[in-house]
């Protein structure tokens, strides 16, 4: 059944993948982010892949306003809707160290300005259906010395999904949280040790695996799931005299 | 981050470059970048140029690929406008099934539109539809201080001429819009033919009417069998049939050892490969994307070559030139080198471009490892073609010398006073363009 996607973050490589992926099976979309010049151009690609519709909002995670005339955008839709949170940032640890006030900056944008949006659609998916698609990050399962800020903040998203499934899961809508690995992407583009770095495409096809199966928590690519589940069991007091 | 380090090659892994690589996903991003990079620049798309025609040693490179959105089609005239990033592939998977597909298609889906215009390359149609830059209406081209341009052939003759088959020397591609041609089917019917010698060859191509043509040659072939191989030609299935799309296919994971393409195991190959097609020939049907990319099965086959990399030699060569063609391919297979990938074509007179590759006539590639005799048996097959009035392809080229080059394309004075114009400060640079002397010292 065609569905409505609210895309959040929608020019990033990730959500450009999914969104096309969504196009290819006649979905409408709703592109959800700043640069809505950029994002005319997604929509207009959208639309040539098959989308039934694409319209481009101007969302931002710290203008409130911007998450309520979100949702009443996406009211106006019909059809079980769909929100995809592709939006999130990464900012480098040392500068955060350096300026601590950049804190509350990257909580509004890999977690409270999400969770927002994503609150105010949460009325919608009850009355229709429909999905959430969260992107937490390998980051969030352990605090680790390179960048536990950004990590702190995904934890916070992995347990805000985790309630939100259990609240929609009430009313036959589903909650999907995506935690990837290293993808290839502008946010990764010349950082130095990444390993095992997947493309988008790759992601976007986990994800929507992860939709029509009714998936709770993925890793993507799924071998993050075992490289994880060892770091998740190093003893608290080994872990943290490692540097990984 | 906007750069980062690389080390990049050509598809054929001999030539390599490390540098500064910025790889915008947004378009607003390209003025600042082209701003930011200080002096050459390199403009690159997918890296299927086997020699060194995307390469810039000498500074930083911009990677186009994430810029490959498809920005308006018109489902009456299949006319569409494309972000240069874009794909083949993407473009045959997005629009086959809807009844249209680039008119000109190279044998790799991975090149990007950019890189097919500033290539200016063939297909399989040549000989019937001419090069992909005959199906371009309008460039947007970015000029050396990052603003864009709507370049068409009543604006600016000259520069489109020059940016067609200008192997990224104008400036950088960013849009395009192309005319597609009709898709009447996502399956093709394939005839193939075995041919046992040269002279059936040619006979075969001069009298074939089908779209698709191409022939695969045994390049160890010698004496009586010089010459010999299969040819395939096809058309569009009249009736629908079921036929499977390429998939990703399996991967190459690791540099291949060097002895996988020594000389007694191509001959068995090649002996295996041609008579594996029954004497009296044979007709199949073949979904569209693996006819029209054969080798895309099989993801990073560059890595059959092993870590030294090969070579791809290509040349066109006129068409009354058939003796010309005879003594090639007796040089290549005298001199044992050759890989299992040869390919004959007869090609039509389509050009778009000032640089562009086609002449009507018959093209010869032949990939060779990258050992120490490759080298001199690629000049000396360049000298052939030369003194045959023919001419090599830039795209598939890490060995030529300026002068050959210089001879064999004529309009070459005339590109130089393009580039004078138009890049004054020859910002837009490559290793190719350096090691030919493209813009003229």
């Amino acid at each position: 059944m065609s569905a409505c996607w609210v895309v959040l973050g929608a020019s990033s490589a990730m959500a450009r993948a999914f969104s096309r992926q969504a196009a290819a099976r006649g979905h409408s979309l709703i592109l959800a982010g700043r640069d809505t010049l950029d994002l005319a151009r997604d929509a207009a690609d959208a639309v040539a892949r098959g989308a039934a519709s694409a319209e481009v909002a101007v969302w931002d995670t710290r203008l409130p306003e911007t998450h309520a005339a979100l949702a009443a955008l996406a009211a106006e839709s019909s059809g079980p809707l769909g929100v995809a949170v592709f939006a999130g940032a990464m900012p480098e640890q040392a500068v955060m160290d350096d300026d601590p006030s950049l804190i509350s900056g990257l909580i509004s944008d890999s977690f409270s300005g999400l969770a927002e949006t994503v609150h105010r659609l949460a009325p919608l998916i009850e009355a229709r259906g429909g999905t959430v698609l969260g992107i937490g990050s390998v980051a969030g399962d352990r605090g680790r010395l390179g960048n536990y800020l950004y990590g702190a903040a995904k934890a916070a998203f992995h347990t805000y999904l985790a309630g939100l499934r259990n609240r929609l899961g009430r009313r036959g809508a589903h909650v999907v949280t995506v935690k990837p690995g290293f993808v290839d992407t502008a946010m990764t583009w010349g950082l130095p040790g990444l390993f095992l770095v997947a493309a988008p495409e790759d992601v976007a096809r986990a994800c929507w695996r992860a939709i029509d199966k009714k998936r709770n928590v993925i890793y993507a690519p799924w071998f993050w799931m075992i490289i994880m589940l060892i770091i998740r069991l190093v003893p608290e007091r080994i872990f943290k005299r490692l540097k990984i | 981050m906007i750069w980062a380090e690389k080390s990049y090659s050509g598809w054929g892994r001999v030539r390599r470059a490390d540098g500064r690589l910025a790889r915008p996903e947004k378009a607003a991003a390209l003025p600042a970048i082209m701003a930011e990079a200080d002096g050459t620049l390199a403009v690159i798309g997918g890296l299927r140029s086997y020699g060194d025609a995307a390469l810039n040693a000498a500074g930083p490179g911009l990677v186009m690929t994430r810029l490959d959105r498809i920005l308006a089609f018109d489902g009456e005239t299949g006319l569409v406008d494309v972000e240069a990033g874009i794909t083949i592939r993407t473009l045959v998977d997005v629009f086959a099934a809807r009844g249209w597909m680039p008119a000109v298609v190279p044998g790799t889906g991975h090149a990007t539109i950019g890189g097919a215009i500033a290539n200016d390359v063939h297909g399989k149609n040549h000989h019937q539809a001419g090069s992909f830059g005959q199906y371009v209406d309008v460039l947007e081209l970015l000029g050396p201080d990052g603003t864009a341009r709507l370049v068409t052939p009543d604006t600016d003759p000259a520069l489109f001429r020059a940016t067609i088959g200008g192997v990224g020397l104008t400036g950088a591609i960013r849009a395009a819009r192309l005319r597609l041609a009709p898709c009447p089917s996502t399956v093709m019917e394939v005839e193939e033919r075995r041919m046992p010698d040269l002279d059936a060859f040619v006979e075969a191509f001069e009298a074939s009417h089908h779209p698709f043509t191409v022939g695969w040659v045994d390049a160890t072939a010698r004496g009586a069998d010089l010459g010999r191989g299969i040819l395939e030609e096809a058309d569009f299935a009249s009736t629908p049939g079921k036929a499977k799309p390429a998939g990703r296919g399996p991967k190459i994971p690791v540099d291949a050892p060097g002895f996988l393409l020594s000389g007694p195991i191509v001959r068995l190959f090649n002996r295996a490969y041609y008579t594996r097609i029954p004497a009296a020939g044979r007709v199949r049907q073949r979904h569209l994307t693996r006819f029209l990319f054969p080798l895309d099965g099989l993801r990073d086959w560059n890595r059959l070559y092993g870590k030294r990399g090969f070579h791809q030699f290509q040349c066109v060569l006129p068409r009354e030139a058939t003796d010309s063609l005879g003594g090639l391919l007796e040089a290549v297979a005298d001199a044992g080198l050759a890989s299992p990938l040869a390919v004959l074509k007869k090609l039509g007179p389509g050009r778009a471009g000032m640089l562009s590759f086609p002449m009507e006539g018959w093209t010869l590639a032949v990939d060779f490892p990258n050992r120490a005799r490759a080298a001199p048996l690629i000049a000396r097959l360049e000298e052939m073609t030369l003194s045959a009035g023919g001419r090599i392809y830039l795209a598939k080229d890490a060995l030529a010398r300026p002068d050959a080059v210089a001879a064999m394309y004529p309009e070459l004075p005339a590109f130089r006073a393009v580039l004078a114009e138009c890049d004054p400060q020859a910002r837009f640079q490559t290793d190719l363009a350096r090691r030919l002397d493209l813009r003229g010292s």
